[in-house]
């Protein structure tokens, strides 16, 4: 069975938030309808995003680690927004496991977002439904667009390749080895709601570097046949003519 | 939470629609069963009946403000299998239509005698009566367990988030029915008082059991669990953006601690102890004015307990937007 996700590298990702504001343009400009953007060069801009980059800061000064954090639906396999919908309208894809939200039956009564743990569903306040991240499914079927393009607009627009998207339950997938090889994680496990986007650790290579390393212990400038100039000689300058 | 006052009052109200109707039947059947005085009191049911009605309606219309699109409510039935919502959806106008008919029969005094069992006569009235009860008893379920079945919500996902709704609408229905008693019913008006004590201090002892139990609750997910780092000292530096979101408003009250234990006091003594008190007087001494009190006073009470509710429910999405930079 299918189940495409994301898995988001959070040892390369550097918060420039070029997969927000990716997924904010391709999701204006689609056939859903524009996203909420109300005041956004104003004063108290505000808006319906469904990506965002939050940032963390681990340890305690001065020994911290800074974590730049995309968080976007997780697409759950066993999705606690779904079954609260009173009118149906969201839904999980049986053929692809993406969890998505059908503007025409939705009602806007919130109850789906007060059951996501994660904050990935918000109401549009303009078209009164609840939207969130739908996986680009718009991209990844369409076949007018070549193939490297049919994947989500954030995985594209990442300039780190922070973000891989593919399909989890099959082992021998992209993501699947990453998560695998990485030790990527869930988010919020306690609460069982199996999500599908994994992220992999933070994880800093130490190098080791020995003295000698730095310096050779045959270092050709000190070979016993070789003898530097003396000083005191004519030099070339002195000799040649220009 | 930020709590909606579309769904408080929705809830307030269907609450006390439902304790009043339940208050009305439980005469009625008592009535029945010989336990008090028969007869004459038609018409006192079917103002009941209307009052609760009025109620329900009430409550229905506050709960479409509360939707996005309230054109397309309708469909809000479909996922009975799933929701509890659409099972309240579906409970609601079915409950309302039962209790319409109670009322109409005893208002149009159209009560056929079906069966007679030994000296118990059971009319019309009776068995409508007795759906309309089985309904309100899964609308009072469904309601409740709304707010029950979201297990990360910690402070709501107990039974007692149902058994108070049930008690706290119970107890409210009961005192209108006890006023109303006063006035159209005056045989029975000690039956209702009574009654509405009993109620009233187990609703207090079910609500201040939740009430320990939510000030003793340890959050099962932190910073660390919802962005899966291991150590020890992490803390938001920004949540992304500098502007409000959905996220933002939806899902905190924004009122300082003092204002929360304000409101959490103020409820407990105007939903227990001032209508409890008032009512215990009535019994004493039969003036009517204290009855129009505890009602204010316990209706007032409610909306704060409800506001309280909503308010206390602390969502785990708040682990993620803590700092704007």
């Amino acid at each position: 069975m299918t189940q495409l996700a994301l898995v988001i590298d959070l040892n390369v990702c550097v918060g420039c938030h070029a997969c927000v504001t990716n997924c904010k343009e391709w999701n204006t400009s689609g056939a859903a309808g524009a996203l909420a953007d109300d005041r956004p060069y104003g004063e108290d801009p505000t808006g319906t995003f469904f990506n965002r980059v939050q940032t963390y800061e681990v340890g305690e000064f001065p020994k911290t680690e800074t974590i730049h954090f995309p968080k976007s639906c997780l697409h759950c396999e066993d999705p606690p927004c779904v079954p609260v919908c009173p009118t149906g309208a969201s839904y999980k894809r049986k053929e692809d496991g993406i969890v998505l939200v059908d503007y025409d039956k939705c009602i806007g009564c919130r109850y789906c977002s007060w059951a996501c743990p994660y904050g990935a569903r918000e109401i549009d306040e303009h078209q009164k439904v609840m939207k969130k991240c739908t996986l680009c499914v718009d991209r990844i079927y369409d076949t007018n667009l070549p193939e490297t393009e049919r994947k989500p607009a954030c995985v594209l627009a990442c300039p780190t390749s922070a973000r891989i998207f593919g399909d989890v339950h099959d082992p021998d997938s992209e993501v699947s080895k990453t998560i695998r090889e990485r030790g990527g994680y869930q988010l919020m496990p306690e609460w069982g709601s199996k999500p599908s986007n994994h992220y992999l650790p933070r994880r800093i290579s130490h190098y080791k570097i020995h003295p000698d390393e730095l310096e050779r212990a045959d270092n050709p400038l000190k070979k016993e046949d070789y003898q530097s100039p003396d000083l005191s000689e004519p030099s070339l300058d002195d000799v040649t003519s220009w | 939470m930020q709590p909606a006052f579309s769904v408080i009052f929705l809830t307030t109200l269907i609450g006390m629609g439902q304790g009043l109707f339940l208050a009305i039947y439980t005469d009625q059947v008592y009535s029945l069963l010989n336990v008090l005085p028969q007869g004459g009191k038609s018409q006192f049911y079917a103002i009941g009946s209307g009052i609760a009605l009025i109620l329900l309606s009430l409550g229905l219309i506050a709960a479409m403000f509360h939707l996005g699109r309230p054109e397309r409510a309708w469909r809000a039935m479909t996922q009975w299998r799933t929701s509890w919502l659409s099972r309240e959806v579906i409970v609601l106008p079915i409950f309302m239509a039962f209790l319409f008919c109670y009322g109409a029969i005893h208002y149009l005094e159209w009560n056929i005698q079906l069966i007679t069992i030994g000296a118990v006569v059971i009319d019309l009235s009776v068995i409508i009566g007795l759906f309309a009860m089985i309904t309100a008893s899964i609308l009072f379920l469904s309601t409740g367990m709304i707010y029950a079945c979201l297990k990360f919500l910690q402070e709501w996902h107990t039974p007692l988030t149902v058994i108070n709704y049930v008690l706290l609408g119970s107890a409210s229905g009961f005192t209108l029915s006890t006023l109303l008693a006063a006035l159209y019913s005056p045989q029975s008006v000690n039956f209702y008082a009574g009654w509405t004590i009993v109620i009233s201090l187990l609703a207090y002892l079910f609500r201040y059991a939740s009430l320990i139990r939510n000030k003793r609750l340890r959050p099962k997910s932190t910073v660390q669990t919802a962005i899966g780092v291991r150590h020890t000292k992490i803390k938001q530096k920004a949540m992304g953006f500098m502007g409000g979101s959905v996220n933002t408003r939806d899902f905190f009250h924004n009122k300082t601690k003092t204002t929360i234990l304000f409101i959490k006091h103020s409820f407990v003594v105007l939903v227990f102890y001032l209508p409890i008190a008032l009512l215990a007087f009535f019994l004493l001494w039969g003036i009517t004015d204290l009855l129009i009190v505890a009602l204010i006073s316990q209706s007032l009470g409610l909306i704060m307990e409800r506001w309280y509710f909503f308010a206390d429910a602390n969502h785990p999405q708040n682990i993620y937007y803590q700092s704007i930079a």
